[in-house]
């Protein structure tokens, strides 16, 4: 029983470790770039408030990566101390996808984050923008890598086992498995919605405290226009994933759609709860034959229900729910962002294009609902693919590590503490800078010091502040 | 030792070693490049809160980068020596967590104290300086228990906790170095105050290391007391010791050279001490070769399958290459003495 509990709380505390890690490079990855655009759009048109923009997203950015960094230290220990049998049976496999990353992105965006950061007075316009490129540009290369290693173990192609240890016959086919470019498109969209909603959430609370110089709508605009285009593409990228997870990992998929009995013409489940002990879902609302609509392309197309993964399929209620949060949240980023961008459109003239208060304060309480969907969306797929840890080549239990349950229990309550206090902390101070911003339309450097404290920055005359 | 090896003319018989020797460079490289900026944030509860904002500016390009250092050197055990990764980390379980704490409570008050309100600054600062200490001590703690070979026992756990106090000295010691590099003034004759002190708590630390490592274990003593390897090791404790000499004129000299204005010789307590630490690391490579954990595993029965090790080594070596020349370039940006960080 204690070798239970030891493998429970090592679950858990990874689960811990990841989903508070996957919050800052989600946000790091696009932010990075919606940095690039402003340092761009300053370069080309020598408008102030692109630079403000900037100088004001990128403390936030600098904030997020420090997060990103720490924990993702703390993940490349976990990987040993819990999960000792992964490497000892893939570690052909995932330890040169690791170590790619660490090489050709961790590196290049730490160091250059320095230039990106200090070192606007030290070089050249155009160095600092090549500084922001390549931080941009190493994040994305890291998420390529991990998601590269992550679809690998979700959709293993390219290898084979010899002596109990996998061993690559082609490289080729280990990176673009076969769930890797769905995958990709789908999490760099997620950033990309994240980043979207954070930026206009934050910008939204800074018009409502009457905040509304250039700088800000700027930001409002960046925000608002780019989730109201990438919400779109993420449904039709997040449907096309859905099809690649029912080719390859049917399980997951009956357990997101909470279906119990291969079937055919299944209905698509709106609501419901899936009783693992009885094999059915009580209270189902569902609309008759409509999964089968949209997984097969036609009304009586065949859906393999649970009943055929005896045994070795995922649990199904918090895969069914994390899936049903996730498209909800997407449905409703869609209805925001475009309303949103209704009441913004371009061909408006005058106080016609304005955010109406209501909205903006949506805008405001959906600052974070990236983080919701995301992480809802990693715990489908994720929870979604046990209880195998590489699908049919090794599964968590086989991986677990002896460390004593009590040892595991004491860091995992000062890591869940820390991660708590951590998570209070960032998103108080994005919006403690949102408050203490100082007005736009001031010329470049003065008064921007980050140091010795930004609370100095001078309060703009009749800006009314709470 | 070579003994133990297979047929080094096999790819299974060197790259083994090749990677030991990147991965112990690259945990070089951070003991001394994180290591200064540990120092520093250790440093810095006995400074003014002037001084404090100077002194994370004098780290604030750098600490990131330096940190992945660390998850490069663990990075190739992790990824080819992953045999010996879950026995080395399943032992350091605890010193490693808490290390990973410290890490994470430092790096991120490194941004919090100068972005959450000005009223919490005391606190980011106080966080700032114990996630320094508390990393620092871990890494000490967990060098002892690789000397010990992870023994468990009561005396063992005392070793490694003065290795700890040890090493948070020696990282002082850089850090101050590095501050009278990078500071001016007040702060500067501070660091060099510092910098005394460090140095006698480093070079006990260092002599009760060397005093208590042979006699902690059989298999280092007589790798190093035995006829002719103490004549050729000889060298490394005696130029430990010139080095020590060499820090400690320095030291007495730079007050007044640097009251006059004369930055002559600012240099001398930081490249001595990353020179001790160099021979220090030399020391402990030679005395632990070829084992990954004393006596149970080496590199060779560690080590993950040729091709996975040939496809890193062929990326490592197009990539490192270009990573030691922009760090280069990073620190010819923010050459000179420190200014304060503007975004």
């Amino acid at each position: 029983m204690d070798g239970f509990d030891a493998f429970l709380l090592a679950r858990i505390q990874f689960a811990a470790n990841i989903t508070f890690h996957i919050l800052f490079p989600t946000i790091s990855i696009s932010l990075a770039w919606v940095l690039l655009f402003f340092k761009l759009r300053f370069v080309k048109t020598g408008q102030q408030h692109w630079m403000d923009a900037y100088q004001f997203w990128v403390k936030i950015f600098a904030l997020t990566f420090a997060l990103g960094v720490v924990s993702g230290i703390t993940m490349s220990f976990q990987f040993g101390t819990n999960w000792p049998g992964y490497m000892e049976k893939v570690g052909n496999i995932a330890g040169p996808l690791l170590a790619y990353e660490v090489l050709t992105a961790f590196f290049l965006e730490a160091t250059m984050l320095g230039v990106m950061l200090f070192g606007r007075e030290r070089v050249s316009e155009t160095l600092h923008t090549v500084a922001t490129l390549l931080v941009a540009g190493g994040t994305t290369l890291s998420a390529f890598w991990i998601l590269a290693l992550n679809s690998w173990m979700q959709t293993p192609a390219g290898f084979e086992m010899i002596n109990g240890q996998a061993h690559v016959t082609s490289w080729f086919e280990v990176i673009f498995n076969p769930s890797f470019p769905y995958r990709m498109v789908h999490m760099l969209l997620a950033s990309g919605l994240t980043v979207a909603f954070l930026v206009a959430g934050i910008s939204a609370y800074r018009w409502l405290r009457k905040d509304r110089g250039a700088e800000v709508m700027a930001s409002l605009k960046t925000g608002v226009y780019t989730a109201a285009l990438l919400i779109p593409l993420q449904i039709i990228a997040g449907d096309l994933h859905g099809l690649n997870t029912l080719e390859h990992q049917p399980a997951k998929l009956a357990a997101m759609e909470g279906i119990w009995k291969t079937e055919k013409g299944a209905p698509a489940v709106l609501f419901a709860l899936p009783d693992e002990k009885a094999k059915e879902n009580r209270y189902e609302i569902a609309i008759p034959k409509l999964a089968s609509l949209y997984l097969t392309h036609s009304l009586d197309g065949e859906i393999k229900g649970l009943d055929q993964f005896e045994g070795k399929h995922p649990p199904v209620a918090p895969v069914f729910w994390a899936f049903r949060i996730m498209v909800g949240m997407g449905l409703l980023m869609l209805a925001v962002s475009w309303a949103a961008t209704w009441q913004l459109a371009p061909w408006k003239k005058g106080t016609e294009r304005n955010l109406r208060p209501w909205h903006a304060k949506l805008l405001v309480a959906m600052t974070f609902a990236g983080w919701v969907a995301l992480i809802a969306g990693w715990y489908v797929t994720e929870i979604g693919r046990q209880p195998w840890l590489v699908t049919g080549v090794l599964t968590a239990a086989e991986a677990a590590s002896s460390v004593p349950a009590p040892r595991i229990a004491l860091t995992l309550s000062l890591y869940l503490t820390l991660y708590a206090a951590l998570i209070v902390a960032y998103i108080s101070v994005v919006f403690y800078l949102a408050r203490h911003r100082k007005h736009a339309d001031k010329p470049f450097g003065t008064g921007l010091e980050d140091t010795p404290n930004p609370v100095t920055y001078p309060q703009q005359e009749g800006a009314p502040h709470a | 030792m070579l003994d133990l090896a297979p047929d080094l003319t096999q790819a299974a018989g060197w790259m083994p070693i090749v990677f030991l020797v990147v991965m112990g460079l690259a945990m070089l490289a951070y003991v001394i490049l994180d290591g200064y900026d540990l120092g520093v944030g250790v440093l810095m509860r006995r400074a003014s809160d002037d001084d404090k904002d100077t002194m994370i500016a004098s780290i604030g390009p750098f600490w990131d980068a330096n940190e992945t250092w660390l998850v490069l050197g663990v990075g190739i055990l992790l990824t080819v020596f992953p045999m010996a990764h879950g026995v080395i980390l399943g032992a350091l379980y605890l010193p490693v967590a808490f290390m990973l704490i410290g890490l994470t409570l430092r790096g991120v008050a490194f941004d919090f104290r100068v972005k959450a309100r000005a009223a919490h600054k005391p606190l980011w600062n106080r966080l700032f300086y114990t996630g320094s200490l508390l990393a620092s001590w871990s890494q000490g703690y967990m060098l002892g228990s690789l000397i010990t070979g992870f023994a468990d026992t009561w005396w063992t756990m005392v070793f490694n906790a003065v290795i700890g106090l040890a090493l948070v000295a020696a990282y002082c010691l850089l850090g101050a170095g590095w501050l009278i590099i990078k500071s001016e003034g007040a702060l500067q004759l501070q660091a060099v105050r510092w910098a005394r002190a460090s140095l006698l708590f480093t070079m006990a630390g260092v002599a009760a290391i060397s005093i208590a490592t042979p006699l902690i274990s059989q298999r280092i003593f007589e790798k190093w007391f035995s006829f002719p390897n103490i004549v050729l090791l000889l060298p490394i404790p005696a130029a430990t010791a010139v080095l020590f000499a060499i820090i400690f004129r320095s030291l007495q000299r730079l007050p007044v050279r640097l009251g006059q204005g004369n930055e002559y010789g600012a240099w001398v307590p930081f490249g001595a001490t990353v020179g001790v630490f160099l021979l220090a690391f030399y020391g402990l490579a030679y005395s632990l070769f070829p084992w990954l954990v004393i006596d149970r595993i080496t590199i060779w029965q560690a080590a993950t399958a040729p091709e996975a090790m040939g496809v890193i080594l062929v990326g490592a070596l197009v990539v490192l290459p270009m990573i030691i020349g922009y760090t280069v370039f990073a620190y010819r940006v923010f050459w000179g003495k420190s200014t304060a960080l503007k975004y």
